[in-house]
């Protein structure tokens, strides 16, 4: 099946069974390995993208679903050398260990800042990060710097819904 | 290679969906596409992601439609208001990203013992809306789960939507899951309530109950010790112990019989207290 | 946020490899194009114990194409494969089972396929089917030590350790225990767990002319270089291994990437194309080593002067089909089992039995974390027996200079005692309300745990000794440094840490120095990444090499009488050629005295000292426990960079208290029943609390800037704290783990 979505800004058109997982269109037909398998159950978040702007596990989302919609990997969020708030502050505040995890985290992350869905003058800020992060498995860190970074990213992105 | 169809609108997908018996039905795909590079590719898939939207409320009744995610249940404002407890059991749904893409359809379809979400369906008394090319039909949900995972659901029909009757104003409205973590977890012992409480005693009461048998239950046993008595702790007792008495949990990877014994009973009884307390 | 004015050892630099993980431009093994690369699989035994007969391979599937590799395939001792092993401390794993050999565990590899696709490969397995014929299995540690089944040896006993410290034999123990005034004894028991490292074992095998190339996700290079001269009987230098990007490893990295690398090798001469192997998630779960579950009958006995007079403690841990590091896990768990508490007349036994389960092996903490569970359970109901409140008990009888250890280890400096105890008290605060009602209504009940621990830096006596461990540091034509180690970087920020230590004995900016990929060919054997001891050893084998360097390299501007900053020099002296090294090697610090026989001396150059304190609550209609607090502080000496050595001990603090509350392996007939992410969980996000993260310094002599390690510590503790707070609470013993609701559920029940 002729596949056409938009890739981080850009048409992209593959010829792939509609059934393919869009983890795998990502990774081997458009070679965007930034994206990661670490379960292919949709639970640990490695292979998060945004599917319409919504943060979703790739490896549950078939080719065919995709067609005419619209993808964001890790590699469309910064702006060229531009990294995103929570790009940086993944890198300045440790919240990057390995690093397997990370794209996931950093898409999801960067959705929910950029949507205002956290913002640091809600009471419970930071349960709120953790709660929204819940679909994102970290085995390196404790998440303690990741929700560090994710409000730090938030305070500076300052978002309104 | 698979097939693939996408409805032009929710008419089409009834059409599809008898010209096409065998394709797979995929909404979501969170429970379907679990593992989907080791599965067989299917025929065809016939696509409703994004068909059967919508939420809607009149003065009697909350129209969901099937095809809703559970992200979306849990920021309706209609839903935090008139059922906020189909909004909480959305927000315990996996993460966000499955609640994201899982449609409450989906989860009717499964008809896992231990799906999120369904027994507050039982508790609110849902009605699930069916259609095919041979026309509408609805069904009480209470009446829609025939066996593990099996559903009322005839081969050539889809769920188009789900109506909830709005609770009487004060009725008591309550959710627990307790899962394997905080999140991203299965569940082990789950429940719902509806409890209407009128001159200081339990007027009508309907409890949902998940994983403790091979499809969610309404506790008729629990409901019967229920009504007509003082929400208080002692009623509490004797509506756990009708329950435990109705139920025959199982040991798996995931809990313990005992243990969702317990338990289950424990949450029923803390509802009647709550409700008695408010 | 810290501010990076100066960015050498002490402060927060931002990682090194930071922005290519954000971006998601690191290349993990599966990221990489590999030109021709063939997929390879395994099939695997369902069976925990059996003959194997033979294979029936299906005549009607399409075969072309698909390479498949049996251990009768492979003319062993031939050029090419020299031995069916998989070399460890001992050669009893084999790298497939041959037909008439013995399968010891279920998943083990019995036949390996390979096919231009993955679907290929998978579709071909479903049609190649080993035979076997049962043999009665074993899966308890006692039915290892009734030995009706012998699966190691004549006795299944992988090792043995006896540990005496003042007392001659058994006899006088006795006697001394009986001369207590009270005796607290109880029985412990811990469970398996998986390191779930978020990126699964991947490895590449590839020919290019002679060599053998081994690329992939491993902790030590030099092991799995050895494992492939071992099977392949090639010399070192026909083999290269190198180290991709790793996603995670925590131990689960160190020893098993030496039998992916020999499967890779196998499927690549056969199919005579590269081949890469990249583990599902449930057959990682599945078929990899484990944390050792252990069992642990502990004695304390009190003197009449309140003082711990005796201690006598019996470890078993379950090893597994196959010898792996047992020994080595053992003997960590029997060196720390007293733990850090003063006591004239101490005796640890240990075994490591045999089983038919899948080979346990390397795990952060490394036999340390079963038995600190064990010793601080102890510690605080012999605290609480007393009546003395739970830290100042710790306070009393802990370790401090001028105290001997169980090996009878002087401890003299760099013992972090008294500050990790005056760390804990100065933020614990008043502990919470007893008891509580929670937003559910449920009643709950609250309490506060305690736990402290110390840990070995760097390999065991004089193993450091033995390992010989060497890096190097040269000078580039571009005026640059290059650090040459074979430490991996799997997360713990070993490339950063290197960094920092060579630019500041270099006396360079950080971007001066460039961390090399580890690879055997380019880099010496700098010993296994390991042992907490990257930073405190190798770190330190950098600085020196760095500090030699530049004496060097100043010297010789000086002769030139040529000046300007080490960079410019060094474009200098490389000019015409010159290879400017510095290669330098381990040397013990002074005053190392062990006896291997007797287990007695100094057992570590120096240990890392901790204090956990966990609050927590328990829900009495689901018995759902919610973390409410959980510091941490730990003595590492030196925190070269505090951010890096933070998020070590944030990720091994939750490591442990998902050990403690919600990881298990749940085995049913030797088959890992829960071999999903779903059914094998980790904490996430919601599952633990902020934790409070004291780093403490303490400085060791003869680390790096008073360096020693980190990795492994902030696994030992918590776990303890988390079951001494529940007793707090609930007024019940917990001795076991994981703690689940179901098993709350049940004590409770029994003092109901």
């Amino acid at each position: 099946m002729n596949i056409a979505l938009i890739v981080n800004g850009a048409t992209r058109t593959v010829e792939v069974s509609p059934y393919k997982r869009l983890l795998d269109l990502l990774r081997d037909d458009l070679r965007l390995t930034g994206t990661k398998e670490g379960c292919g159950e949709g639970e640990c978040g490695a292979c998060t993208v945004l599917l319409d702007g919504i943060p979703v596990n790739s490896c549950l989302v078939v080719a065919g679903q995709c067609d005419g919609h619209t993808v964001t990997t890790v590699e469309g969020l910064a702006d060229g050398p531009l990294l995103h708030a929570v790009q940086r502050e993944l890198v300045a505040r440790g919240g990057a260990q390995c690093g397997i995890c990370t794209p996931g985290i950093a898409v999801c992350a960067a959705a929910l800042v950029d949507s205002g869905a956290c913002r640091t003058k809600d009471g419970d800020a930071r349960a709120k990060v953790r709660e929204l992060l819940a679909g994102n498995i970290c085995r390196c860190t404790g998440y303690q710097l990741i929700v560090d970074a994710v409000l730090a990213a938030a305070d500076q992105v300052g978002g309104e819904s | 290679m698979t097939d693939y169809v996408r409805p032009r609108d929710d008419r089409d997908a009834i059409a599809l969906r008898a010209a096409h018996p065998d394709y797979l039905v995929l909404a979501g795909g969170t429970d379907l596409l679990v593992s989907a590079h080791h599965k067989a590719e299917p025929i065809g898939i016939l696509d409703l992601a994004g068909r059967f939207a919508g939420i809607s409320a009149d003065a009697t009744t909350v129209r969901i439609g099937a095809g809703t995610t559970y992200r979306a249940l849990a920021e309706a404002r209609a839903i935090a208001t008139l059922i906020p407890i189909l909004a909480e059991a959305a927000r315990e749904i996996g993460a966000l990203q499955i609640q994201n893409r899982a449609t409450i359809a989906g989860n009717l379809a499964t008809s896992s013992p231990v799906g999120d979400g369904l027994p507050v369906l039982l508790a609110l008394d849902a009605t699930i809306h069916l259609a095919s090319v041979r026309g509408e039909r609805t069904v009480p949900y209470h009446a829609f789960c025939t066996g593990y995972r099996k559903t009322a659901l005839g081969a050539d029909e889809l769920i188009t939507a789900i109506t909830i009757p709005r609770p009487a104003p004060g009725a008591y409205l309550a959710w627990r899951k307790v899962g394997t973590r905080r999140a991203q977890s299965i569940s082990k012992v789950m429940a719902a309530t509806c409890l209407e409480v009128r001159d200081g005693r339990i007027a009508s009461a309907r409890f949902g109950v998940g994983a403790v048998a091979d499809r969610p239950i309404r506790a008729y046993a629990a409901e019967a010790a229920a009504v007509g008595q003082v929400p208080d702790a002692a009623t509490g007792a004797a509506v756990a112990a009708a329950l435990r008495a109705s139920i025959k949990p199982i040991d798996d990877l995931r809990s313990t019989a005992r243990y969702r014994l317990e338990i289950a009973g424990n949450l029923l009884a803390r509802f009647v207290e709550n409700a008695g307390q408010r | 946020m810290t501010q990076f004015s100066s960015d050498r050892v002490g402060q927060s630099v931002p990682r090194v490899d930071g922005v290519a993980k954000v971006t998601g431009t690191a290349l993990y093994l599966d990221d990489l194009a590999i030109a021709g690369v063939r997929h390879g699989v395994t099939v695997r035994s369902t069976c925990p114990h059996a003959i194997l007969d033979g294979f029936d391979r299906d005549p009607e599937f399409d075969w072309t194409g698909i390479t498949v590799v049996t251990a009768d395939d492979v003319a062993w001792g031939q050029p090419g494969f020299k031995q069916n092993v998989i070399a460890m401390l001992e050669d009893d794993q084999p790298a497939l089972v041959p037909v008439g050999g013995r399968i010891k565990h279920w998943d083990e590899p019995l036949a390996l396929i390979a096919a231009p696709t993955r679907a290929r490969a998978l579709a071909a397995r479903a049609h190649f089917k080993p035979r076997f014929t049962p043999l009665p299995a074993i899966f308890t540690i006692d039915d290892a030590l009734r030995a009706e089944v012998v699966l190691y040896g004549d006795d299944n006993v992988f090792k043995k350790f006896l540990v005496r410290k003042g007392h001659t034999d058994d006899a006088e123990l006795e006697r001394a225990l009986a001369g207590c005034v009270r005796v607290v004894e109880g029985h412990y028991a811990t469970g398996a767990q998986e390191q779930m490292y978020i990126e699964p074992q991947a490895m590449l095998a590839y020919h290019d002319g002679a060599v053998l190339h081994l690329v992939g996700s491993m902790q030590c290079p030099y092991y799995v270089h050895k494992a492939m001269k071992a099977l392949t009987g090639r010399r070192a230098d026909e083999i290269v291994v190198r180290q991709t990007v790793t996603g995670g490893g925590f131990g689960g990295k160190e020893e098993y990437p030496s039998m992916l690398a020999a499967h890779c090798a196998l499927l690549a001469s056969a199919a005579g194309a590269p081949v890469k192997m990249i583990y599902e998630r449930d057959e990682d779960i599945a078929a990899t080593t484990k944390r050792h579950p252990g069992r642990v009958h502990h004695k304390l006995g009190l003197a009449a002067d309140g003082s711990i007079a005796v201690i006598d403690i019996d470890v078993i841990f379950d090893g597994g089909a196959y010898l792996t590091l047992s020994p080595v896990v053992l003997s960590r768990g029997v060196l720390h089992a007293a733990g850090p508490y003063r006591c004239p007349l101490v005796r640890v036994r240990g075994r490591a039995v045999a089983t038919n389960h899948p080979p346990h092996g390397a795990f952060r903490g490394f036999g340390a974390p079963q038995t600190t569970f064990a010793y601080e359970r102890q510690i605080d109901k012999l605290a609480r027996a007393l009546g003395v409140e739970a830290w100042d008990f710790r306070d009393r009888h802990a370790l401090r200079p001028g105290d001997t250890t169980a090996t009878g280890q002087l401890l003299v400096d760099s013992v972090g005692t008294d500050a990790i105890v005056d760390a804990i008290r100065k933020v614990a605060g008043s502990p919470p309300e007893p008891r509580g009602t929670n937003r559910h209504g449920a009643p709950v009940r609250r309490g506060r745990g305690y736990a402290f621990y110390f840990h070995g830096a760097g390999f065991t006596g004089s193993g450091e000794q033995r390992l010989a461990g060497r890096a190097a540091v040269s000078a580039q034509v571009d005026g640059t440094f290059m650090v040459h180690a074979s430490s991996t970087d799997m997360g713990q920020g070993a490339i950063t840490t290197f960094t920092q230590l060579a630019a500041g004995a270099l006396g360079v900016d950080n971007d001066r120095v460039r961390v090399i990929d580890p690879s055997t060919d380019l880099v010496p054997d700098s010993g296994p990444t390991v042992a907490s001891r990257t930073c405190m050893v190798v770190g330190g084998l950098v600085e020196r090499a760095s500090a030699v360097l530049r004496e060097r390299l100043v010297a010789w501007g000086r002769q030139h009488q040529l000046d300007g900053d080490l960079s410019a020099l060094a474009r200098a002296a490389t000019a015409d050629g010159t290879d400017w090294r510095e290669t330098v090697q381990y040397e013990p610090p002074p005053g190392i005295h062990w006896d291997d026989t007797t287990y007695t001396g100094q057992a570590y150059p120096c240990y890392g000292w901790a204090g956990c304190l966990v609050d927590l609550e328990v829900d009495l209609d689901t018995r759902e426990v919610t973390l409410l607090r959980c510091v941490h502080a730990v003595d590492v000496g030196k925190a070269i960079n505090p951010v890096i050595v933070a998020g070590q001990i944030d990720g091994g603090t939750v490591q442990a208290l998902g050990w403690a509350l919600l990881e298990q392996i749940t085995y049913q007939d030797g088959r890992v029943a829960n071999a999903t992410m779903t059914n094998c969980i980790v904490p996430t996000f919601a599952d633990v609390p902020d934790l409070e993260t004291i780093i403490v310094e303490c400085p060791y002599r003869f680390g790096p800037h008073g360096a020693k390690g980190v990795g492994e510590i902030p696994m030992d503790g918590p776990a303890a704290a988390v079951a001494n707070a529940l007793t707090d609470a609930l007024g019940v013993e917990f001795d076991r783990l994981p703690i689940l609701p179901e098993d709350i559920a049940r004590a409770l029940e029994v003092v109901a």
